[in-house]
């Protein structure tokens, strides 16, 4: 394949709190190609968000990229280098902060958030922010600004955008205003955009909406994404490749087709298994059992292995790096579970052990019913 | 007269153009919600009346002193200094009679101990006292908005020096500060205005950095960092707006205490001295006089006592009318 647009090699991100230290993020690699779609499939708190910050180096005190590189398009966004005294610096072709602010972020990787609610200032009207950012990241004049950012309004389906340039945050809908923060991210042209959960907030017709709308705006400007969400049928939906996190590490990664038909980690099967689908009632519902544990003192060994219901002794043990399993010929299918006979660890030999999943000590907890994620 | 038809113009937008057309959902910032909010409560709309008629007589005054040269003070009462000769002193006001004499059309509020006009010297003390108040504040203001907010945003130990400094300034008692301040600068009233100010800054300060520290971590203030807008921009033009309520509430809170303070460093002999007509000035002269003459240090009294009233007033309201909480 030709060079990737953006490579993300062992990147590690940290935090200090009073507590000790939170590998949020804690040595991911992917990359993303030239218009592509990645999901960042994960549960609340796998460390995607970081990640993505990590990206844009937006984490903020007390967090901290401790490890790793990102490159985008040949450069170095991200690297370190050890220096003459053993300590570890930054390489000196990493990009400057300021190199970063008016070069990188923005326009040319932009970033979608979450909540829409929350994402437009409600001090000024839509059309003005809208126009600003082009205006930063563009090098255009107030009026040719205005212009454009209302051909993005009308390009995003906002209807008589001369009119609503106008209105404030709070008088459009959530749909709209995510068509809004789309806009603002198309508006400079990106070649990669990062999409945080950009439809979590919004109802589900407004959201296959969006969807279709990204679809076909990525068709027309050949944008690159990468899709942070942890709803499995947004995946299916629009992603070419997906990468799914655990507790700070990227424990699958595959095509979207391989990742649903041939499943290779626990976690992933298990995202799946509790997916609400129309042809299962509530009770059918596999849930994953218990909650993920703290990435301030993650389990050794496997780090899924508590919540497994495959785990045996072994997975206390070793702890898996993540390995290519694809035949020959095939698309490439990373997965980090020593299951797989290409580990070589003794799974088969080894006992199984009683995790929350396979009944055991929380046996009590599936029986009420437990929760959704 | 002119001060008749300030009164009936301050009158006109009462309460009967409330209408404002059909429903319409409103962004519950901004200075046109303020001002509609303003207009629909009573206390914020009494205080807008005393500022506004108080800023009108201190814009009078100065336009009689810097464009007209005292032609209208002079015109119409009388000046001492221009005719020696009838010099009558410590006057009670128009209908009153006291042990210097009988109350005289030509000096309405009577004369001072130097036979000065009384109510010439309280509308030339308004101006003052509100460029005074103004300026403090806006001296306050903007290096608490400078200080809090670079110290909100930016956090870790840019944020625990200067919110050490600011509050070795609070720990201080203010008065003692500002007369330190002007022993050491001089004792005039441009010395005590930005003395005032200064003790002002940590005020501000601390309110600021409260908003800043919250509003940081909006979504909107990560998007625009995201877009790779400038740390300058992102606090004037992002966070700084979105504390817009509650910091004018403080200030023109503000405004009416530092007029006070200033007026008490005047009476102590700090801030204006004579013959400069400030209203703390007034009050220090006028305090041989009390008993024969007690108007004398009535009137600057009471114009001191509505003026900063007039301010709170407005700063009560306007935090009742800029209170999401509170729905109109």
């Amino acid at each position: 394949m030709s060079e990737p647009l953006l490579s993300v090699r062992d990147l590690k991100t940290q935090f200090f709190t009073e507590d000790g230290t939170v590998r949020a993020v804690d040595g991911i690699s992917f990359d993303v190609h030239e218009g592509e779609i990645v999901g960042l499939v994960g549960e609340s708190g796998a460390g995607k968000s970081v990640a993505t910050s990590s990206i844009l180096r937006l984490v903020d005190s007390p967090g901290e990229i401790v490890g790793g590189e990102i490159e985008f398009k040949g450069e170095t966004i991200f690297g370190l280098e050890e220096g003459d005294d053993g300590e570890l610096r930054p390489r000196d072709e990493m990009l400057t902060e300021e190199e970063m602010r008016k070069r990188i972020r923005g326009r040319e990787i932009a970033i979608i958030f979450q909540d829409p609610m929350e994402s437009l200032n409600p001090v000024f009207t839509v059309g003005g922010q809208l126009r600003e950012f082009i205006e930063i990241n563009r090098d255009l004049g107030a009026e040719e600004a205005k212009e454009e950012a209302i051909d993005m309004l009308r390009e995003v389906g906002i209807p008589a955008p001369e009119s609503r340039y106008d209105e404030y945050p709070h008088q459009f809908s959530g749909g709209m205003r995510q068509r809004v923060l789309i806009a603002m991210a198309l508006a400079c042209q990106p070649d990669l955009i990062i999409a945080d959960e950009p439809t979590t907030a919004l109802d589900v017709t407004v959201e296959g909406e969006i969807l279709e709308m990204v679809t076909e705006l990525q068709d027309k400007y050949d944008t690159s994404f990468i899709w942070v969400t942890h709803d499995m049928s947004v995946v299916a939906e629009i992603c070419d490749r997906v990468n799914v996190m655990y507790l700070g590490e990227i424990i699958e990664q595959a095509e979207v087709d391989d990742l649903f038909h041939d499943t290779k980690h626990p976690y992933t099967s298990a995202l799946l298994d509790s997916m609400p689908r129309p042809d299962r009632t509530v009770d059918e519902l596999r849930p994953i059992q218990g909650v993920m544990p703290e990435a301030i003192d993650p389990p050794a060994g496997c780090r899924f292995h508590s919540r497994c219901p495959e785990a045996r002794e072994v997975c206390r043990e070793v702890h898996p790096e993540p390995r290519e399993l694809s035949d020959e010929g095939e698309a490439p299918h990373t997965a980090a579970c020593v299951k797989h006979d290409a580990f070589g660890v003794g799974y088969d030999e080894s006992p199984p052990i009683e995790t929350e999943a396979t009944g055991g000590f929380s046996a009590g907890f599936t029986e009420t019913g437990g929760e959704a994620e | 007269m002119s001060v008749n038809s300030a009164t009936s113009d301050d009158d006109t937008p009462d309460d009967g153009d409330e209408s404002g057309g059909p429903e319409e959902v409103e962004a519950r910032v901004g200075l046109r919600y303020t001002l509609k909010q303003v207009r629909q409560d009573t206390t914020a709309r009494i205080g807008t009346y005393i500022v506004g008629f108080m800023t009108f007589v201190a814009v009078f005054a100065a336009f009689d002193y810097y464009v007209l040269d005292y032609a209208i003070a002079e015109a119409v009462l009388y000046n001492p200094e221009t005719d020696p000769e009838n010099v009558r002193r410590l006057l009670p006001p128009v209908g009153m009679e006291n042990q210097f004499g009988q109350g005289v059309m030509a000096h309405p509020l009577g004369t001072d101990h130097r036979g000065r006009d009384l109510l010439s010297r309280t509308i030339y003390g308004t101006r003052i006292a509100m460029t005074v108040g103004f300026l403090a504040t806006a001296i306050g203001l903007g290096g608490g908005t400078v200080i809090g907010a670079v110290s909100g945003y930016y956090g870790g130990w840019i944020d625990d020096v200067l919110q050490r400094v600011t509050e070795t300034i609070y720990a201080i008692p203010f008065l003692v500060l500002v007369i330190a301040f002007m022993t050491a600068f001089g004792r005039n009233l441009t010395f005590a205005m930005i003395g005032v100010g200064i003790t002002a800054v940590p005020v501000f300060n601390r309110l600021i950095r409260s908003r800043v520290v919250s509003i940081r971590e909006e979504d909107y203030v990560e998007a625009a960092r995201a877009a790779g807008v400038k740390d300058r921009n992102i606090i004037f033009r992002h966070i700084i707006p979105n504390s817009f309520a509650p910091v004018l509430v403080q200030a023109t809170l503000q405004v009416g205490v530092s007029i006070l303070i200033v007026a008490g460093l005047s009476f102590l002999g700090f801030g204006a001295q004579p013959p400069t007509p400030s209203w703390g000035q007034m009050l220090s002269a006028s305090r041989g006089y009390m008993l024969p003459a007690p108007t004398f240090s009535i009137f600057p009294g009471i114009a001191i006592l509505i003026t900063v009233i007039g301010f709170n007033i407005l700063g009560d309201g306007l935090q009742d009318a800029l209170d999401p909480r509170i729905n109109n």
